[in-house]
């Protein structure tokens, strides 16, 4: 009996010996590799790993760099409205659809389908629904709104001044409210009916059902959204390169990151936003898979 | 699933990942054959490197060329591939880049090209070349590559129907031009200079730089003569921030092509680009003089703001003589008259046949010929890359604040780090 199982842990590991060298290489290896690139003085086409003087000169100099601040300021604004706006609509639509009206696969379907395009699409059809342009060249939402007699609502979108990263979370809320639907919906179905109907026996309306009965229940829910939402806000490029291209107004580290190292050749530089990053993800992932490995452990 | 249906599937994809590993092997580069590798592969250019291609291959029948064109993102993408190639010391033959400091800062500096002045002596190259482009593609007096075609950055393009509109003559100086779009604007024109994304701002931006201080203080920008924190500098900005109180609202949002139709379309009265504006007219079906005019940037008549698409020699390069057979026919009256009338521009020598170019192109080749060559700042020839891009950020964070103190700074500052200053 112990021979077998011996056995099958070998073959088990060496099934998985190549996944984990592949792994320890192009992810940790690479990171480690960033990592070091990030204390260099390397700028310029070729390659140049002395280190840099003082050791963290290129993370100090990007929290004095300006345009830095604006992609800092950028990504945490577009961060808190993307996730709050993808979790409040994803919610409202899992409890529309818990209705169990007719016709709920069609739009399930439905509202799950853009997260099936990826953010290039997405960002081009955006872009040109919030045309900014207005006067006789308007077009987009502002032309559909100047027709519906609503001009108050016609603006500058992406590119209003100073706020224009905000209009770039209404195509990703777009996108992914979907996504957090069908993990809203999972959670809802999963309460089980009697305890909506202990409560109503108890007397309490709808919304204090909702308030005090299912959103304690599908708190769970709402924490992995958050976190699968944030990782993904933090990593935001090629949403804003579709929409915006290489315009400073909408800069996210990402951008940042790859304009300074392919086309300026600051490779310290890139990498040291690379791995600012990386930390940044880090801190909001990893507590939550210590979180999720002791829920699994206790289960 | 069964068992073995699971081990079935599991096999076959199995073999099929094996399988796809195994693509035919690259064929090994033989001494008969030139790598040339470039970012043309459409429209005009991939048209006009065809016919060049035609010509090397009459020339040199024996000689198989490879054209490894990267397509995509204006070159971002071919020179990322590039950079990769050369740091893997894997160099094509020859390959294009902007002439200027994007070559020179870029891969002089890394000591990946060799210098032509051999090919430029043999061939007669100097005497058919303006003398004053030369200085600006060489470092040292090396000569570091093959300009094959020459663009004009300083092009202010305009309605006729517009200006004739409002009895208004093309300006000629800023205090014209000034004068001029102020009185658009108060005559209901609704965008008087048209503007598209941040790299046509950094665009108009140099054009502005060279309008103000006159080619000789402009060029003394880049060679660290000029001083970036003088009182001319202060000026240029102030003129462009005055400009850009003309322009349009959603300029972020528009392409160069967008921006440059606003002119044709009516809606703008002028708009500067590059003279591959021209070719964008011409293929809307618009006709010279009558839908758009074209003159010198205001405060530039008399200077020629170029950019060209050149050709360099790798260090190390497999097929060295292939290679410069090729950079020879790149250079050569035959070669350019071949590319330039397809992708609508003008040759780098003087002695062109001038009966293969249209109107705007004839124009900008006399000029070519009397006028003072100063270099474009957006399209590599005065600043190496790391310096570009530090302008770049500069402009974008002055863009939104229209700060030009701070902006002045920071351009200042710029030099220090990546450019001449000291």
């Amino acid at each position: 009996m112990r021979r077998k199982f011996d056995k099958d842990r070998l073959i088990g590991f060496l099934l998985v010996l190549p996944s984990i060298v592949a792994v320890a290489i192009f992810i940790y290896g690479f990171i480690g590799w960033s990592a070091k690139v990030s204390l260099s003085q390397w700028k310029g086409l070729m390659p140049n790993y002395t280190w840099a003087k003082p050791l963290l000169s290129n993370y100090l100099e990007l929290f004095k760099d300006p345009r830095f601040q604006v992609d800092v300021r950028n990504t945490a604004l577009f961060t808190v409205l993307f996730v709050a706006g993808a979790l409040l609509l994803g919610l409202f639509l899992a409890i529309l659809l818990d209705q169990y009206l007719k016709g709920e696969s069609i739009f399930r379907t439905v509202f799950l389908f853009p997260m099936a395009i990826s953010y290039i699409v997405t960002g081009v059809v955006w872009r040109w629904l919030m045309n900014p342009a207005q006067g006789t060249r308007m077009s987009g939402f502002n032309l559909l709104f100047d027709k519906l007699g609503l001009d108050f609502l016609v603006n500058n979108w992406y590119t209003t001044p100073g706020w224009g990263i905000a209009f770039i979370a209404i195509p990703a809320i777009w996108q992914m409210s979907g996504y957090v639907m069908a993990l809203y919906l999972s959670g809802l179905r999963s309460i089980p009916q009697e305890l909506r109907e202990a409560a109503r026996v108890d007397g309490a309306n709808e919304w204090q059902i909702y308030r005090h009965i299912i959103l304690p229940l599908v708190q769970p829910i709402t924490f992995s959204a958050m976190i699968i939402l944030g990782h993904i806000s933090l990593k935001v490029f090629d949403l804003i390169i579709a929409v915006a291209g290489k315009q400073l107004q909408l800069d996210v580290p990402a951008v940042y990151m790859w304009q300074t190292t392919f086309d300026g050749g600051f490779y310290s530089r890139g990498a040291a936003i690379s791995i600012l990053l990386l930390i940044s993800v880090a801190v909001l992932v990893i507590p939550y898979l210590r979180y999720s490995l002791k829920t699994e452990e206790s289960l | 699933m069964s068992k073995k249906l699971f081990v079935l599937i599991s096999a076959l994809l199995v073999a099929a990942f094996v399988l796809s590993a195994c693509t035919p092997k690259v064929e090994e580069p033989t001494s008969d054959q030139v790598e040339v590798f470039s970012w043309w592969t459409g429209g005009g250019e991939a048209a006009g490197l065809d016919a060049m291609i035609k010509i090397f291959q009459a020339k040199y029948p024996d000689v198989e060329f490879v054209n490894a064109a990267v397509a995509g993102g204006a070159g971002t993408n071919a020179r990322a591939v590039l950079a990769t190639r050369l740091q893997a010391g894997n160099p094509p033959d020859s390959w294009q880049g902007h002439a200027g400091q994007e070559l020179i800062g870029t891969y002089v500096a890394a000591g990946q090209i060799e210098a032509l002045n051999f090919l430029y002596e043999e061939e007669g190259w100097l005497d058919v070349m303006p003398e004053t482009l030369i200085p600006l593609i060489s470092k040292d007096g090396n000569i570091y590559s093959v300009p094959v075609n020459i663009h004009r950055a300083n092009v202010m393009w305009y309605n006729p129907t517009i200006l004739a509109e409002n009895n208004i003559a093309v300006p000629t100086t800023m205090d014209e031009w000034f004068a001029a779009l102020d009185a658009l604007k108060a005559a209901g024109v609704e965008t008087p200079l048209a503007l598209g994304e941040q790299w046509t701002a950094m665009h108009l931006f140099e054009t502005v730089l060279l309008g103000t201080l006159g080619p000789d203080a402009y060029n003394g920008l880049w060679d660290g003569t000029t001083a970036w924190d003088s009182a001319e500098v202060t000026k240029a900005i102030d003129n462009y921030i005055k400009l850009l109180s003309y322009t349009n609202s959603d300029a972020t949002s528009l392409s160069w092509q967008d921006a440059s139709q606003l002119v044709i379309n009516g809606d703008a009265a002028f708009n500067v680009m590059g003279d591959w504006a021209e070719g964008y007219f011409r293929e809307l079906g618009k006709a010279p003089k009558t839908d758009y005019g074209w003159a010198p940037v205001p405060g530039t008549v008399g200077s020629f703001q170029f950019l060209s698409d050149s050709f360099v020699l790798a260090v190390g390069a497999p097929h060295r003589d292939a290679a410069i057979a090729w950079l020879r026919v790149a250079g050569s009256k035959e070669g350019q008259d071949a590319f330039n009338p397809v992708k609508g521009s003008i040759p780098a020598r003087n002695d062109a046949d001038r009966s293969l170019y249209g109107e705007y192109l004839l124009s900008a080749m006399d000029d070519w010929k009397a006028n003072v060559i100063t270099g474009s700042l957006t399209h590599g020839v005065v600043a190496n890359d790391a310096w570009k891009s530090e302008i770049d950020t500069a402009l974008g964070l002055f863009l939104s604040s229209k700060d030009g103190a701070a902006f002045q700074t920071a351009l200042v500052a710029a030099c220090m780090a990546s450019g001449p200053c000291k």
